[in-house]
């Protein structure tokens, strides 16, 4: 059979195109969740409409975006029996707690409540319903710990004995799996990305609605009265997003750090295959760039900075730093087989790290320089400070303003910002996944051993086509709804409900007592929000 | 003697399914009604709403089933998931359409963008509701499983007269259930006419029902099934009194027992097995040979006690704060929201 369409390459591209598609919601959904949840507790304290007209706006892109992330979370769940079922026998014991857990405590939490916050603006009691956007974003952050502790466990099992008489994994210490040093930091590194995008997500759309006005009024147009307050609110907007990629980025940046002091440890192959490091260094090169000879086991071109792996593996330019092909031999060694089975793709794993890097740190420098660039008033000449409806100057000095090139492209890299975390994100997947190849559980269950056996080529490729249409024509549907709304810009015209609505308990009796006669009154009212 | 814990999870994992019958049951019926009940787009609207706030949480008893039963076990997890595999990729395809469908529909004013997006809550929730009833009797029935716990067969085997009368049954029951749902949550002309429709589905119930209930007493049944059995007709038919005679809030509850008791049934006459092998009985997937370690076991029968109380509690007072009548009066323009 033509190895490329083998069942085993069809269900891993399969789940690579689902999962990596999937992951483009979650880290958004996780950030906005809690974004909205901020704007709204600035309105429930302060009682300022500008910050009710941004939760509704942020709200609203918020949940375009999550039904995507809850409906292509469905399908990851059933994946792993559907795709993956000796994988499913050998780790159910272990893997299916946190799974089941994280249906428990977050997915209920998570659909109950978003229901509630989308339907229940003049149901609840601001208070509670603010409270209700909390409880999301506490679902999702949740959801995120309890699946990231599965994965860590593929990445580096513990608590855990393989039974004798079945040879599969036996769970013997919950606890382990859900503290071990990889989850943590797994967890650490995933939120702070995850923020970081939702930060570059709210300074893309704000940079664009700002440059647009400010090209407007370049042209010497009138702004309206509604374009003026939409201004207001994406300034803060934009400020927020600053501070949060800002500060988002520094802990990717140091739970990155971690990470990979973690994974040089319990995973050396794939901080190997990530340097393209193939023979054993002490001190050993970070490598800015190589064009790798896999045949011949070296790289044919290459650019290093001497020491600085060591740095990054041991915190000292001296240390030695094992590579590719020594560890292909110790694994090959201790599991069977020849040394370059146990050698992941170079190329990808090579590529994805610096990409993943790449991308993330041209993110966070992004916010940096637009968290200068547009700073408070009294750090400015009074000359070219601008007002709360007015887009800010991009100011380098006290009294220096970038040049016209230079404030344009820095609005327009200020839009593109929106996607670098996205594409970082996902070569962060590639990477962490790919670089432990063979293996689907690390030195217990190689991937080739967890597919399922009685699913054909045929179903899988027909699963394939299908998935990969469906989620194609969904992302056009979904992006476009997405520019259609971020365009729009928040709806200023819009009034706060006007009264805090009372929450009767259900000791009142349904359809008695005197408080229902007031609710009567507007008995025949429209809904404020209906699909 | 004291119950094995794989006992109290095959208990468990049944409470769940019936859970996700029960609530998604109605769901779907609201999804096919859409073009079975409601005249026009305001209609349609008023019936989405019924369920706009809850089909989210009701959905997630389903994601539970599946994690739970991936957690207690991992190869009734396997084989099912596996085994069955094009059927639930038909049912993935629809859940993620359906619940797209919910949130993007009312989110563009095109004529052609909005009908696209109901023709994909009708379809999306009719197809399903066959499926899993036409799956769920493939699982009483069993199907052909091999020594080493894996699926052998194809497509073609999971289609035969009974598996499609238990799809129809579902399919039918689900309408129905979701007919008295209507009746109970709306108001004017619509909630006369859901009544009425109840009746009818209500009888089509009645006639696919007994056959498939009967049918599976005959061929895998027992005691218990049977008086699970006698319950879930009972119910129907005092539900369909009590829908005759106004009572809407009776007859739900009624239509919900019929839903919880035939799939009580279902699971009654499985046990022990939990996937019974049509090719040899000693190749059958059972309670105790399908389940995780006692370990595993215990710590999620923790998590389950604890958990399972307070999200009924929560969902159940999420259906309190919505439990306002919705009429055509209450639709707001079509504005983009």
């Amino acid at each position: 059979m033509n190895l490329a369409l083998a069942p085993e390459s069809l269900a891993r591209w399969q789940f690579g195109i689902t999962t990596v598609y999937h992951f483009l919601f979650v880290p958004l959904t996780i950030s906005l969740a809690a974004i909205t949840a901020g704007l709204e507790t600035a309105w429930v304290r302060t009682g300022k409409e500008k910050y009710f007209h941004a939760t509704k706006f942020w709200g609203k892109l918020f949940l375009i975006n999550i039904a995507m992330g809850v409906v292509t979370g469905i399908v990851q769940e059933f994946q792993f029996g559907m795709n993956w079922s000796d994988y499913s026998r050998f780790v159910g014991d272990v893997f299916g707690a946190p799974l089941a857990m994280e249906a428990l405590l977050a997915f209920f939490f998570e659909s109950t409540f978003i229901g509630l916050w989308i339907f229940g603006w003049d149901k609840l009691p601001k208070k509670i319903h603010c409270a209700c956007i909390w409880i999301v974003s506490l679902g999702t952050v949740l959801s995120s710990y309890f699946i990231l502790a599965a994965n860590s466990w593929m990445q580096h099992p513990v608590g855990y004995t393989i039974d004798k008489a079945t040879g599969k994994a036996q769970l013997t210490d919950i606890w382990a799996v859900l503290t071990q040093n990889t989850t943590l930091v797994v967890v650490f590194h995933t939120l702070t990305a995850a923020f970081l995008t939702g930060g570059a997500f709210v300074i893309g759309i704000a940079s664009f609605h700002l440059w647009r006005a400010k090209r407007a009024t370049l042209r010497g147009e009138r702004l309206s009265e509604k374009r003026t307050q939409q201004i207001g609110a994406m300034r803060s907007s934009l400020r927020v997003g600053l501070v949060i990629a800002v500060i988002a980025g520094l802990g990717t940046a140091i739970s990155g750090d971690q990470l990979g002091k973690v994974m040089f440890e319990q995973q050396p192959m794939k901080m190997a295959a990530a340097e393209a490091l193939w023979e054993t260094q002490a001190p050993a090169p970070f490598s800015v760039f190589a064009v790798g000879d896999v045949g011949e086991g070296h790289n044919s071109v290459e650019l290093e900075v001497p020491g600085l792996l060591s740095f990054l593996s041991h915190s000292n330019f001296t240390d030695a730093v094992p590579g590719i092909n020594d560890i292909a031999r110790q694994e090959a060694a201790a599991y069977g087989g020849e040394p370059e089975d146990y050698i992941p793709s170079i190329f990808m794993t090579f590529w994805g790290f610096r990409l993943m890097i790449g991308f993330g740190m041209t993110s966070f420098a992004a916010g940096l320089i637009g968290l200068w660039t547009t700073r408070r008033k009294r750090w400015l000449d009074p000359a070219f400070r601008t007002g709360e409806y007015e887009v800010p100057r991009l100011m380098l000095t006290k009294k220096r303003e970038m040049s016209p090139l230079f404030t344009t492209w820095s609005w327009r890299i200020g839009i593109l910002t929106m996607g670098f975390p996205l594409i970082a994100n996902s070569f962060g997947w590639i990477f962490t996944e790919m670089g432990r190849q063979p293996w689907v559980v690390y030195g217990l269950m190689k991937t080739s051993d967890a597919v399922s056996p009685g699913v054909g080529q045929t179903e899988v490729l027909i699963s394939l086509g299908v998935f990969t249409l469906l989620y194609g024509v969904l992302a056009v549907v979904e992006i476009r709804l997405l520019a259609k709304y971020a365009k729009a810009g928040p709806d200023t015209d819009e009034k706060p409900p006007a009264k805090d609505p009372r929450l009767r308990l259900p000791s009142g009796g349904p359809g008695g007592g005197a408080a229902d006669a007031e609710a009567d009154a507007d008995a025949d009212k429209p809904l404020t929000f209906a699909y | 003697m004291s119950p094995d814990l794989h006992d109290i999870w095959f208990v468990l994992i049944a409470f769940l399914w019936t859970g996700y019958f029960f609530l998604e049951g109605f769901d779907f019926g609201i999804g096919v009604l859409t073009k079975l009940l409601a005249r026009d787009r305001t209609e349609r609207r008023v019936l989405i709403n019924t369920i706009g706030p809850v089909w989210d949480g009701n959905e997630v008893w389903l994601i539970t089933a599946a994690g739970a039963t991936f957690a207690a076990f991992p190869d009734w997890y396997a084989t099912l998931f596996s085994g069955f595999y094009l059927p639930l990729l038909a049912v993935l395809v629809c859940l993620i359409l359906r619940g797209v469908a919910f949130e993007y529909r009312h989110k563009r004013p095109e004529e052609r963008w909005q009908r696209n997006w109901e023709n994909a809550i009708f379809w999306c929730s009719l197809l399903p509701a066959f499926l899993w009833g036409a799956l769920f009797a493939n699982l009483v029935r069993g199907v052909p499983i091999g020594s080493d716990k894996n699926y052998t067969g194809g497509l073609m085997d999971l289609v035969s007269p009974y598996a499609v009368l238990g799809g129809v049954m579902t399919l039918v029951l689900f309408t129905f259930h979701g007919a008295v749902f209507a009746a109970l949550k709306t108001t004017g002309d619509i909630r006369v006419r859901a009544r009425r429709l109840a009746g009818v589905l209500g009888l089509a119930t009645v006639a696919v029902a007994l056959p498939f209930l009967v049918w599976t007493q005959a061929h895998s049944g027992n005691g218990r099934s049977l008086v699970a059995m006698v319950i879930a007709v009972l119910a129907l038919a005092v539900a369909l009194v009590m829908n005759r005679r106004g009572r809407e809030g009776w007859a739900f509850a009624l239509s919900g027992v019929t839903v919880a008791a035939a799939v009580a049934m279902l699971f009654l006459a499985l046990f022990p097995d939990v996937m019974p092998s049509s090719l040899d009985p000693r190749w059958s997937l059972t309670a105790a040979n399908a389940a995780s370690s006692p370990y595993t076991l215990k710590i999620m029968t923790w998590v389950a006690v604890i958990m399972a109380p307070l999200i009924m509690a929560y969902q159940a007072w999420t259906y309190w704060v919505f439990r306002k009548r919705i009429g055509t009066q209450h639709i707001p323009e079509p504005s983009a929201h």
